[in-house]
């Protein structure tokens, strides 16, 4: 006697589609209505507009949102968290790829898994608690002034401080403060993909550079580096995408100035503004997709 | 030129240059140190300020923590969290990742794209997108509101672990499994589950510390409910007793460091992607 469970097993063995859709159901319904349902109520949240008069939010179709994004105080922001995401993400490439050529080339069998789980540890350790860290250290009467001021560099940090736009009372409340706590918090994340682009690359192709008469600069440029940009362009996505959506870090440091996570989280909690927090929410979106579809236009992603 | 300096002098040579061994390990050591003060400042008798050096060293602040209702409430909701998110996430996750490997049917790509997506984009995006939803449909906000935000976002770490997994299992141990007569579900509990057993171990430790952790999206998908991180900010943004914050960051970073590591001595020396990158 057969048991319902071979019967099921039967059924569904020579069901093949039928066994590939129940698989796939129930992360497909998940996704597709909580994850992309939800986008598409933000989408179209964001085309509602406030009235100005009795501050409800009016079920229309309308551009007003957007258009609201474009007054000096709302672009500025844009504009200001546009530039904090490129500086971050150059900054951390150009730290990042070092570290990881390191580890992915030079580094002993031995001493690999070590170096592997340093940077892998801060990747996952908690977010919070590494911004909280740098907050100790960049306060006034933090680390850092305490150090500076033993071997008496503090001039250095005053003078650093006394830049215009940049500069302010201290670290923790200067854009300083917050593109330092920025490149720690996503180096890792620029570390991972190159450091896995370059374990891939075959040493026999740098030796054929060097037996072709290659030098070191011309094999790094030629060969080592150009399979390895679709990593850096894997990390710079990391990067310039979390920096653009942050609000928790330049919230705790730096100065009062609003980056837009801050501006989509204002809007939609005290101000009540739900679609212009919408609107602001689509701008990380809207930049992004422009960012993969240069990398992709630029060939960063044959090589993946 | 800069990179002979950097990359190594006149020939390809397997030393590193003295400039990029430093390099590597200042940038190790700049990953870690900020982390370290935190276990230093949890000891500090200064309760105002971040004066550094810390005036004097004491104990007293643990029992303090260790006594405080609000904590041990905001750790037993994020525990609940995240046990039901990574819960979630493992059966989503596992049965993503089968039937990605199983077939190359339409839309696979688009189905990897979905899974990796709610992590890809910032996590505001994810947690206003819920919210908006959640107010839309008037779902009021609760545990299970918060349990499905996070769910959503875990399901990538369970997909790629199993996935990576499933691509370096041999299946011909099923096939000898199926032609000795066992059935599916037979085949699927002695075969299967035995050989994706560590990768959803790692995967579910990861889903685990990635909830655990989480602030931005669960401020949007969170009414009144405190979850450690939600308290952690509050702290950050409200200090009312400094030395009991850096007590309770000292405890969140030892409680996460279990998880990351155990899963990295699950899937060491194999190809399994661990988050692919949070």
């Amino acid at each position: 006697m057969t048991s319902i469970a071979q019967k099921i097993s039967n059924f569904l063995f020579f069901r093949n589609n039928l066994f590939l859709i129940l698989l796939l159901l129930p992360p497909v319904l998940w996704l597709g209505i909580i994850y992309f349902g939800s986008l598409f109520s933000l989408l179209l949240q964001s085309f509602f507009y406030i009235d100005n008069y009795t501050g409800l939010i009016v079920k229309e179709i309308s551009l007003q949102s957007y258009r609201d994004l474009f007054t000096a105080t709302n672009f500025d922001i844009i504009l200001r968290t546009f530039l904090m995401a490129l500086s971050v993400t150059i900054a951390s490439a150009a730290i990042g790829f070092p570290i990881a050529y390191f580890m992915a080339h030079y580094a002993s069998d031995r001493a690999k898994p070590w170096l592997y789980l340093g940077i892998m540890l801060p990747l996952w350790s908690s977010y919070l608690v590494r911004v909280y860290a740098w907050k100790l250290l960049l306060a006034k009467e933090g680390v850092i002034s305490w150090v500076l001021d033993k071997i008496h560099m503090t001039w250095a940090l005053d003078l650093l401080l006394d830049s215009p736009v940049l500069g302010g009372p201290s670290l923790s409340i200067s854009y300083y403060g917050t593109f330092l706590v920025f490149l720690y918090i996503w180096l890792p994340f620029m570390i991972m993909p190159i450091q896995a682009a370059l374990e891939r690359i075959p040493r026999t192709f740098i030796e054929a550079s060097h037996d072709l008469g290659g030098t070191p600069d011309k094999t790094f440029w030629k060969v080592i580096f150009p399979l390895a940009f679709p990593g850096v362009v894997a990390g710079s996505i990391f990067t310039f995408s979390l920096t653009l959506g942050d609000y928790i870090i330049p919230g705790i440091i730096g100065p009062s100035a609003i980056f837009i996570g801050q501006a989509v989280y204002s809007h939609q909690g005290t101000a009540g503004n739900v679609p212009l927090a919408a609107a602001f929410s689509i701008v990380p979106i809207f930049i992004m997709c422009i960012y993969l579809w240069v990398a992709k236009r630029l060939g960063a992603f044959n090589a993946i | 030129m800069l990179f002979s300096k950097i990359f190594g002098k006149k020939k390809y040579s397997r030393k590193a240059s003295w400039f990029l061994k430093i390099f590597a390990g200042a940038g190790i050591l700049f990953l870690h140190i900020p982390i370290l003060f935190i276990f230093l400042y949890a000891f500090t008798t200064e309760e105002k300020s971040y004066q550094f050096p810390p005036p004097d060293f004491t104990f007293k602040w643990f029992p303090i923590a260790f006594e405080r209702n609000d904590i041990w409430q905001a750790i037993q909701l994020s525990v609940e969290v995240a046990t039901f998110s990574t819960l979630i996430a493992l059966i989503l996750g596992t049965l993503a990742a089968a039937a990605v490997h199983k077939t190359k049917f339409f839309g696979r790509e688009i189905i990897s794209f979905a899974v990796i997506l709610p992590i890809a984009l910032p996590g505001i995006i994810t947690g206003i997108s819920l919210r908006s939803a959640f107010s839309l449909f008037d779902i009021p906000f609760s545990f299970y509101t918060i349990v499905i935000a996070h769910a959503t976002f875990c399901i990538v770490t369970v997909y790629n672990n199993v996935l990576a997994r499933f691509r370096r299992t041999s299946m011909t141990q099923v096939e000898a499994s199926m032609d000795l007569g066992a059935n599916s579900f037979t085949t699927f509990r002695y075969i299967i589950l035995p050989n994706i057993a560590t990768a959803l171990l790692a995967g579910g430790m990861l889903a685990f510390a990635l909830s655990f952790d989480e602030v931005i999206v669960t401020t949007f998908a969170a009414g009144q409910q405190t979850t450690l991180p939600i308290w952690m900010l509050t702290e950050l943004i409200r200090p009312r007793q400094r030395p009991v914050t850096n007590v309770v960051a000292v405890f969140i970073v030892l409680i996460t460091f279990i998880p990351i590591i155990g899963a990295y001595y699950l899937t060491r020396g194999t190809d399994d992607v661990m988050g692919g990158g949070k």
